[in-house]
């Protein structure tokens, strides 16, 4: 086995606060993405071009680049509105909503496209019935749009969803402890930066494998009596 | 917004886009070049063949890209014998070594591209390719490859961009692409809207000139199914 020198609890609580900052930048994404993709759908042209701009502009710019410029450009800003709303005091942004909040703010724009073709796929028909059934709106979505896209949804999801998780190591250039940070302070103390990067590298792919097994059970519980070609 | 700064540190920028340039094509070129034969050697059914490359893919493509240039520019160090030989002249280079990880992280999502548009060749073609009586070789050469390359495109274009976008974590081990002169006037100036924003704006350029390179490339390559 592999020496941690003392370190591992330290890996772990790293590897706790990645796995917090995965689902709650999928949440995030999941609900800006929601919004993004019936923008798009919607018959407002105003909001059309919204939409279609945000997804384009995030697909352009790197990761790397939108964090810094939200977490060092959110720190000035932040601090050039508070005056002017009377509080005179440095507000210091916190690395952890600065993170959340840009890899949700990215992943909103890749969910947003994922969940518009999953919205698409499903049968204009199934959603006339609801209406004429005199069905609202709400119930047409929850009862008879939500469930049947989320068949659609999954592949895309999955494949978001792993992209997302290996974006979370980025967090660790802006000073957030997570995996990568707490694996680069002890490979520092240590001297052993290939034991203790290695060890991130294993913890990821431990991650990403279990994704996978959950996201091929949800895709067969949701393909339930669809017939494969 | 002082857009003087960026006209006064314009030196910098196009000297982070050179670097980017260079990082990017290199890595995707000799990326390219090595995913092809391993992609057929993955579709091999000798387990001792296509085991290692499976892991190779797995390895690269399961865990972020951050992550393995640390364990090349930080990793190698540790080893006493790779510290002592000719290797550590190149592996001691943040250059080299941002250089070795992008080309293996991108040769790893290249030859699943192409395994799996090759794995997608329409029997028929095979068939006939047989029928014709095509060694092996000459049917990977003359049938499976080119038609390969027409499915995987699409796919590729978007590896590309990921490249591209990648590549801006060689500015956390020091060296100077788009985002290192970013964070470089970020620091001297202290004016990260600027700063950032520039660098955006020179990726976006990069990721259209891309994407219509990538356009034109699907528009001859799909020439016999274009309709008039």
């Amino acid at each position: 086995m592999l020496n941690l020198q003392g370190y591992g609890p330290s890996i772990i609580q790293g590897t706790i606060l990645t796995i917090e900052l995965c689902l709650a930048s999928l949440v995030i994404s999941m609900v800006l993405g929601i919004i993004t993709a019936l923008a798009k759908l919607s018959d407002s042209r105003l909001l059309n071009i919204a939409a279609q701009s945000y997804t384009t502009i995030i697909r352009g710019i790197p990761d790397l680049v939108l964090m810094l410029l939200i977490f060092f450009g959110g720190q000035v800003f932040i601090n050039q509105i508070g005056p002017m709303l009377g509080y005179n005091e440095y507000i210091d942004i916190n690395p952890f909503v600065a993170g959340v909040s840009t890899i949700g703010f990215i992943f909103g724009a890749y969910m947003a496209e994922t969940f518009r073709g999953a919205i698409l796929a499903v049968p204009d028909g199934q959603l006339e019935a609801g209406y004429s059934y005199g069905m609202s709106r709400f119930k047409v979505f929850s009862r008879i749009l939500l469930p049947q896209m989320i068949r659609h949804a999954i592949p895309g999801f999955g494949n978001n969803w792993l992209v997302l998780m290996k974006t979370t190591a980025l967090v660790s250039i802006i000073g957030l402890n997570d995996m990568v940070r707490m694996a680069a302070l002890a490979a520092g103390a240590t001297r052993m930066p290939f034991t203790f990067y290695l060890v991130v590298a294993i913890n990821y792919l431990i991650l990403t494998s279990i994704s996978i097994l959950i996201l091929n059970w949800l895709n067969n519980k949701y393909s339930a009596g669809i017939i494969k070609a | 917004m002082d857009l003087s700064i960026i006209f006064d540190n314009i030196g910098i920028y196009l000297e982070g886009l050179k670097n980017t340039l260079i990082l990017v094509s290199i890595s995707l070129s000799i990326g390219l070049a090595l995913a092809i034969p391993l992609a057929v050697l993955r579709t091999s059914k000798n387990l001792f063949v296509s085991g290692p490359i499976w892991a190779f893919v797995y390895f690269f493509r399961g865990t972020p890209l951050l992550v393995q240039m640390f364990l090349i520019y930080y990793g190698m160090g540790q080893f006493e014998p790779i510290k002592s030989s000719f290797l550590w002249f190149f592996f001691k280079e943040a250059y080299f070594c941002a250089l070795f990880a992008f080309t293996l992280n991108t040769c790893a999502y290249t030859t699943e591209i192409i395994r799996g548009a090759i794995e997608n060749t329409p029997h028929g073609e095979i068939e006939a390719a047989k029928a014709a009586g095509m060694s092996s070789l000459l049917r990977f050469r003359r049938i499976i490859l080119p038609s390969s390359f027409r499915r995987a495109l699409p796919t590729y274009g978007n590896e590309i961009i990921f490249m591209l976008q990648g590549s801006s974590l060689a500015s956390v081990i020091t060296i100077v692409d788009i985002t290192g002169a970013a964070r470089i006037v970020n620091s001297r100036y202290y004016s990260p809207y600027e700063a950032f924003l520039t660098a955006a704006v020179f990726y976006m350029a990069i990721t259209f000139l891309i994407i219509w390179l990538v356009k034109k490339l699907e528009f001859k390559w799909y020439a016999h199914l274009r309709r008039e």
